[in-house]
């Protein structure tokens, strides 16, 4: 007996703890998802700090809303992401919530908004279809997707004259659409494809791949992530080939550039951020960065940053009633901002329009601009942008989207050997 | 059949126990519900281990094989337009309001067949080795999920958009749902505990504790393990079926080592051969995972922290989970024999 009665003291224990969080007026709950432990914890850490960045310059308010700022680790895993959106839904009882990594996680987390009538944006998951072919009314997007910059780049490489490119990329739904993307912009200019190749996500060793690259290609454009972006360029560059490297963002970014030598010298990449913009907004983002959190901005902390003033103008041009969820949708999708990343906007499918920065790998000698960076570091400095890029790019969207989204198999190629 | 009156008592405690979490459910908040059918779900899947662990004396490191392919099936069936014929069938049963026993006897049928197949290959092996053959069979399963994109999203995972309901009952919100999965857990309790106090299950736990003597006896020590091998792995796929219903999205990282070694430390911190043991040490990590996590930045410590006590306790004081150590205080003279392997 006395173990049942403990069995019920306990549950009622649960019970009662389970009564705090209850709402509070003039606040706005948001939930922040990002991977705190785990592999990817660097990155999620980037993603925190550039929304509180943003908070701590209002001084955790947003008009005269108190910012319940809510943040959960995701670990980087899709399943609990999900959990952990639940949690910040039910328990918290968030007004929206932001975050995630990976594309998968997007398309986890999309549904969850939906169904609980709560705003998720997303700052950094780029899955295509969440703004093309997928369309959840829950869902916003703040950053971009996989192939949005991929387009122009292509046009800038046929531009230079490169007709005869080979790619490789992470076998993964963001490498398909990156790389899609290239693919199908470049081929519309005129250029030809001639060799794809798919490495295993997380590939540290490229041996067995280097041998299927063709010697006489005019360049090569990569996706990689993580330590992949680290292996690639050395691992190319010993391997005795001299051509160009193009690549997705996440091959050069911010984020790695640091660790990487001089074998990413002449790696041009597209986004829609560069650490190297020389706007007095994006000069003064980069050192106050670098001086609280000892590091360099990179495209996540800019867009969870810019997710913040975001989400702050949308609040303010709905009178601050965060409760009333299709407003702040309408809303959110009508802002135009003059982000660190330069001026931006939704389209008409909720995705993000703005410039599109093609940038290359310099080494810049002492403290660039005197931002209080390592000296001599390697800089992705711009060296053209596509401006107002939206992510059917020339194309119409009814066009576009009759397509099907990016994967191993589209766009198909003819000229591959 | 229940002649032992500690015996008869300790069924009164634990149905005590699951009829008051019935009754207090419902008062908790969304999330404290939705914790608490999730504790449930992969109670089954430790109880189910359960069988193999604690009372057969096999240690396997795959048990989530048969909890994935039974959840990515019933993510299929209930997904996958393009298949024509199963999702006719599924949208059929659906309509006369069987969608639930459709998903359930097809996700169970499947789990089976994988059971039976890779229990085949593993049973042979003994110790360290099952545990690595167990092991690599998972991560097959594991390899299909994450590299199959045709049929299952590859690693976008798969979501499952609403729960079928259950004669007419809507299962969408969180307290039918949560007495549903109550249901399938205490009916799932019942047949394991049945299973267990057969004579078959005892064999097994004759088989556990001295394998050669059994064979002396006569008993057929293979196809003993092979069938709770398989028993087992049914269960798993309840337990499976549940989670996609659940949680209404599948991905690839559900279902990898990481889940089938979760399972084995619950039924290591709970208690082996206790059925509800596992449930208890499910329980506990589930908690731990969502709670710990809000208040603390570096919970993996807490968790590693814990697990490695109760390797510890097990190892060095031969208490044996949770419930081992009440056992300890109640009564200090009697100290089980632990099975090697």
């Amino acid at each position: 007996m006395k173990r049942k009665f403990i069995t019920i003291i306990a549950a009622l224990g649960i019970a009662f703890s389970a009564g705090f969080g209850s709402a509070q007026a003039a606040e706005v709950r948001i939930g922040f998802i990002a991977p705190m432990t785990g592999i990817f914890a660097q990155i999620g850490k980037d993603m925190s700090n550039g929304f509180k960045m943003y908070l701590a310059h209002t001084k955790n308010k947003m008009g005269p809303l108190d910012v319940k700022f809510i943040l959960e680790d995701s670990t980087g895993k899709p399943a609990v992401n999900v959990r952990k959106a639940l949690k910040l839904i039910k328990r918290d009882k968030v007004h929206m919530f932001i975050g995630g990594l990976l594309a998968s996680t997007g398309y986890a987390l999309a549904p969850v908004s939906n169904r609980f009538k709560v705003p998720y944006i997303s700052p950094v998951p780029a899955a295509d279809d969440l703004t093309q072919r997928k369309l959840f009314k829950h869902f916003l997007r703040s950053g971009f997707t996989s192939s949005q910059n991929s387009h122009p780049l292509a046009e800038w490489a046929y531009d230079q004259g490169y007709r005869n490119v080979v790619t490789i990329g992470a076998d993964y739904a963001f490498g398909y659409e990156t790389v899609g993307g290239f693919h199908k912009a470049f081929e519309a200019r005129g250029g030809k494809i001639v060799k794809k190749i798919w490495a295993k996500l997380g590939t540290k060793d490229f041996g067995p791949y280097l041998p299927q690259i063709p010697k006489d290609a005019d360049a090569i454009f990569t996706l990689m992530v993580g330590p992949m972006s680290l292996a690639f360029p050395k691992q190319f560059r010993a391997a005795g080939f001299k051509m160009p490297m193009l690549g997705g963002v996440t091959s050069a970014d911010e984020f790695i550039l640091p660790s990487m030598g001089d074998e990413a010298l002449g790696y041009v990449t597209a986004s829609q951020y560069s650490a190297a913009l020389t706007t007095d907004k994006n000069k003064a983002f980069v050192k106050e960065y670098q001086q609280r959190y000892g590091k360099m901005a990179s495209y996540y902390s800019e867009s969870c940053y810019t997710t913040g003033q975001w989400v702050d103008l949308t609040l303010k041009k709905i009178g601050y009633k965060p409760d009333n969820t299709d407003a702040f949708l309408e809303a959110f999708k009508t802002i135009r901002i003059n982000a660190i990343r330069g001026p931006v906007y939704l389209d008409a499918y909720g995705n993000p329009v703005h410039n599109s920065y093609i940038r290359r790998v310099t080494r810049v000698k002492g403290d660039r601009l005197g931002l209080g960076v390592k000296p001599n570091s390697l800089w992705n400095l711009v060296i053209k942008t596509y401006p107002a890029v939206g992510q059917f790019w020339k194309w119409p969207a009814k066009e576009f989207l009759k397509d099907p989204v990016y994967s191993k198999k589209f766009p198909p190629c003819p000229h591959c050997k | 059949m229940v002649e032992n009156l500690a015996e008869k008592r300790r069924i009164f405690i634990v149905l005590g126990a699951f009829v008051a979490l019935g009754a207090v459910t419902p008062f908790l908040d969304l999330f404290m519900q939705s914790l608490v059918t999730e504790i449930l779900v992969f109670g089954i899947l430790a109880m189910s281990l359960d069988l193999l662990l604690g009372f057969t004396g096999l240690a396997s490191l795959g048990h989530a094989a048969y909890f994935g392919v039974a959840s990515y099936t019933t993510a299929i069936i209930m997904t996958k337009e393009d298949w024509t014929w199963t999702f006719a069938a599924f949208q059929w049963a659906d309509s006369l309001g069987l969608g639930l026993f459709y998903i359930f006897i097809f996700g169970l049928v499947v789990a089976l067949a994988f059971a039976a197949f890779f229990g085949f290959l593993a049973i042979r092996a003994v110790g360290v080795y099952f545990l690595m053959i167990t092991l690599s069979l998972a991560m097959v399963i594991w390899g299909l999920a994450y590299r199959w994109s045709a049929v299952t999203e590859g690693d976008n995972g798969i979501n499952v958009l609403g729960r079928p309901s259950l004669f007419g009952i809507s299962l969408e919100s969180e307290i039918p749902f949560f007495y549903f999965t109550l249901a399938v857990f205490l009916i799932c309790l019942g047949l394991m505990y049945m299973f267990v106090k057969s004579p078959f299950g005892k064999t097994l736990v004759g088989i556990r504790e001295r394998e050669e003597r059994m064979q002396m006896l006569g008993y057929n020590i293979w196809l003993h393990k092979y069938l709770a091998f398989i028993i087992a792995g049914v269960f798993s796929g309840v337990s499976g079926v549940l989670w996609t219903l659940f949680n209404l999205f599948v991905s690839p990282p559900d279902i990898e080592l990481i889940t089938s070694a979760e399972a084995l430390f619950m039924v290591a911190l709970g208690g082996p051969a206790t059925l509800v043991g596992p449930v208890i040490g499910s329980a506990i990590i589930r908690s731990l995972q969502q709670f710990i996590s809000i208040y603390v930045e570096r919970w993996p410590l807490i968790l590693g922290a814990i697990y490695i006590i109760t390797i510890m306790l097990g190892r060095l004081y031969g208490v044996e989970g949770i419930l081992g150590l009440f056992g300890k205080f109640r009564k200090p003279a009697a100290s089980p024999e632990t099975p090697e392997g």
